[in-house]
């Protein structure tokens, strides 16, 4: 063997063991996003604003696009529970100049509202623009978003009716949310970083200390709560809910007729369901908008029921049976639309 | 107790020492009238099995060949994706009625009750979305990642699946708990099984490639970007901030596979965020942009919800960590025990900061404890399955467990809860709980404080 050769040899193998050391990055794999892509996605605004686009909106084109697009989950007036917990309500004056929502505190508040909650007015910016409206999320143009988001700052009284809000001011609301100063990360929950350590939170330290005590560890059981006798039965027949068979058996909570298996597949009813119907209308019974049979009552005898309760569905509409407004379903086919109104109209059986 | 006649295949003999001492020495002395009496006081309770006893030679159904002894089976591939037996219908993710009004930002719960080991069935996976979920087609699907500042990465990058499925992946058994598991209860009892206490809960193996990976790839400069915002593609576009440490440690994955399959699409098909130890919130399903910053983002799920109110009126942001916690599922609330006798006492145990060292169970509402069996493998941030034997009397009891985990954290009581925390916190409810039994074997939820 010539030294020629053998020093290609010593080569080959030096050059085979630095490829394995020396990695040079997944190449052929992803590629560079191009600006068009960056902002097309990267829609999160912070809570230094740093995202927020330019743009305003006034309170009255604001009202105008909430009954539009917004009322008919959140009521007229963003106080609605029916379909979501409220957005607007809750606060007072005294709460804006001290940036704590005293409600939360005291007891006096009935049921948490958004603006009871939220410390950064950049959060509600951000959410109404990347989710809402809720069956057209992403749909509305940055003047809207501030023209919504002003209608609500002067529900919640934080801005007069003849505000307008735009990148300009947004930092100005800033300074007068209603709990702007109700948060704290000073608990254990926080997976990173301590604030002392430039992060969050206290570095993972629990706020309850309990000891595995193991004999005699109390002289009684206090017993806090038991389960009321109306949640035994509130979801269905528990001995359905487990096997037939097995170290135990569920326990039957309902007797008679509600015992027994549901009956047999409705179609129709189904199609209502998937359709979305049935999360605010219930067969005899109002949810958000009115039972069937109440539909059924107010339509006997009218010949054009059908056409009418057709248009009703596709378009949508608001004061016939209250003041949450029914929203357009205009995506459903028109062959489901037909099916479920003469469903409805033939008693919803 | 459920009705012993209506248990198949019980031919049962008379219960053992159902004579005392001085009972079977006046049998021994002829008193034999006395020894009817005691049949008669002991077949009282054993009434069917007896009778069936004397009926027949022994249990139909081993005496008579069932069809499947005696038919011809199905062939392969007649389910080409197999399905549960049709015996199996009652186990499903259900609803609880009146927690939310709209399907499309409510919650279904895994039927706790009736699992076995650590792994939830994908099909079981409890669900929770913000705005409907999607099936979303992956060769459309994109994952982005870019910098809240150009400084804080050398390029925002876009990949496919084809290319994130070519990467160095990685496959680990994590469990995923809602935030607002047994949030329902943070005042009182309020539902009466697992499925709904505990029901937002799940385990399975997530196959993807660590975040580090990607984020390296991109050229993230880690001294400057602190924060990762996860979004997700739906229509909510789901937001979290996850702390860089978390992805540095390389437990973050951008997961693809769940349980050997394809992400099912109610759990984010075809991509989605594991962060182990935190809450469900973060794992952000059809993740379709990772954005680092040097800032926590506020974001409504971080702002408006998800956040712990407290006595004071503060409220606890971004809290995310699931503390150690346990439930007992067999038995729980809304069954009922068959008979007096053994019983294998089983239940899932599992710590957001790491494994489980221990498990103990308490019978008597808490004042004794035993350390239970703990089954193996014990895996970081996983679900873990306790066992312990029990022999129920018949007399009231009340079946607690209390968690350790490898920090040497215990689980807390309601009360130790409470007093920190209050009643309306609504996330992060990880006290013991406690299941009472009564004397006809029903189990039903109370709280211990």
């Amino acid at each position: 063997m010539s030294r020629f050769s053998k020093s290609v040899f010593v080569f080959a193998l030096f050059s085979a063991s630095t490829a394995a050391i020396a990695f040079d990055g997944y190449q052929g794999v992803g590629r560079q996003a191009t600006p068009a892509e960056v902002k097309a996605w990267d829609i999160d605004v912070r809570p230094d604003f740093k995202g927020l686009p330019k743009g305003s909106g006034n309170v009255e084109r604001g009202n105008e696009l909430f009954e539009e697009k917004c009322a008919s989950c959140h009521g007229s007036f963003g106080e609605s529970n029916e379909v979501f917990t409220p957005l607007a309500g809750g606060t007072t004056k005294d709460d804006i100049k001290n940036g704590r929502v005293r409600g939360l505190s005291s007891g006096e508040l009935p049921q948490r509202t958004t603006f009871t909650k939220v410390a950064t007015i950049s959060t509600v910016f951000d959410y109404i623009q990347r989710a809402m409206p809720w069956t057209a999320p992403k749909s509305l143009k940055p003047d809207e978003v501030y023209a919504i988001l002003a209608y609500l700052l002067n529900l919640q009284e934080i801005v007069p009716a003849d505000f307008v809000l735009s990148d300009k001011n947004i930092g100005d609301v800033q300074k007068l949310l209603p709990n702007r100063n109700g948060m704290t990360t000073d608990h254990g929950l926080w997976p990173g970083a301590s604030a002392k350590k430039g992060g969050i939170g206290n570095g993972g330290v629990p706020d309850v200390k309990n000891v595995a005590c193991m004999k005699n560890c109390k002289s009684t059981v206090q017993i806090g709560s038991t389960l009321p006798d109306y949640a035994r039965t509130a979801h269905g027949e528990l001995a359905d809910q487990y096997r037939h068979f097995g170290p135990v058996r569920g326990t039957r909570t309902l007797e008679g007729d509600a015992a027994k298996p549901a009956a047999a597949a409705n179609p129709n009813l189904e199609l209502a369901t998937k359709s979305g119907c049935m999360a605010c209308h219930g067969v005899s019974n109002k949810i958000v908008g009115p039972g069937y049979e109440e539909v059924v009552t107010r339509y006997r005898g009218q010949t054009d029921a059908e056409a009418r309760l057709i248009g009703k569905v596709k378009a949508g509409g608001q004061g016939a049976w209250g003041s949450v407004p029914m929203p357009p379903n205009g995506h459903l086919p028109d062959e489901d639309i037909k099916t479920l109104v003469k469903w409805i109209l033939s008693g919803a059986k | 107790m459920v009705d012993i006649v209506k248990q198949p295949g019980l031919l049962r003999p008379a219960p053992e020492n159902f004579l005392s001492e001085t009972q079977v020495a006046a049998v021994a002395a002829g008193r034999r009238d006395f020894l009817r009496k005691s049949f008669l006081a002991a077949g009282a309770a054993m009434a069917a099995p007896m009778a069936a006893r004397a009926a027949v030679e022994g249990d139909s159904n081993i005496l008579n060949l069932p069809e499947w002894s005696t038919t011809l089976g199905k062939p392969v591939a007649t389910n080409p994706y197999g399905m549960p037996s049709k015996f199996e219908s009652q186990l499903l993710r259900r609803e609880s009625p009146g927690l939310a009004r709209v399907g499309g930002a409510s919650v279904s719960f895994a039927p706790l009750q009736g699992l076995f080991g650590i792994i939830t069935p994908s099909g079981l996976h409890f669900e929770r979305h913000h705005q409907g979920w999607q099936d979303i087609d992956p060769t459309r699907h994109r994952l982005m990642i870019n910098g809240s500042d150009d400084k804080l990465l050398k390029k925002a990058k876009v990949y496919t699946m084809d290319e994130l499925m070519r990467l160095p992946s990685v496959s680990r058994i994590h469990f995923i708990e809602c935030g607002a598991n047994t949030g329902l209860e943070w005042g009182n009892v309020a539902v009466p099984t697992v499925q709904y206490t505990h029901g937002m809960l799940s385990c399975s193996e997530f196959t993807g490639v660590p975040l580090k990976t990607l984020l390296e790839d991109c050229g993230v400069d880690y001294k400057k970007a602190r924060y990762v915002l996860a979004e997700g593609a739906d229509g909510s576009s789901m937001t979290r901030t996850i702390p860089m440490e978390m992805v540095e440690s390389g437990e973050v994955i951008v997961a693809y596979g769940q349980n050997g399959e394809m992400l099912r699409p109610e759990n984010g098909y075809p991509l989605r965020l594991v962060v182990p130890g935190v809450q469900g919130v973060s794992w952000v399903k059809w993740l379709r942009r990772i954005e680092v910053g040097d800032q926590p983002y506020a974001t409504k799920d971080e702002a408006v919800h998800y956040i712990d109110l407290l006595p004071n009126g503060l409220h606890r942001q971004y809290s995310s960590i699931q503390e150690c916690k346990s439930v007992i599922t067999t038995p729980s609330g809304g069954q009922s025990l068959l008979t007096q006798g053994f019983y294998n006492v089983s239940g899932l145990a599992w710590s957001g900061r790491g494994r489980i060292k221990q498990v103990d169970v308490s019978f008597d509402g808490g004042i004794n404890w035993q350390t239970a069996r703990l089954e193996g493998p014990i895996q970081n941030k996983a679900l873990t399955r306790f066992n312990i034997n029990w022999v129920w009397d018949g007399k009231p009891a009340i079946l607690q467990s209390r968690a350790i985990d490898e920090t040497g954290y215990v689980q807390p009581s309601y009360g130790q809860l409470r007093a920190v925390r209050g009643t309306k916190s609504i996330y992060h409810n990880n006290a013991i709980q406690s299941w009472k039994v009564v004397e006809s074997g029903e189990v039903t939820n109370v709280q211990v404080l």
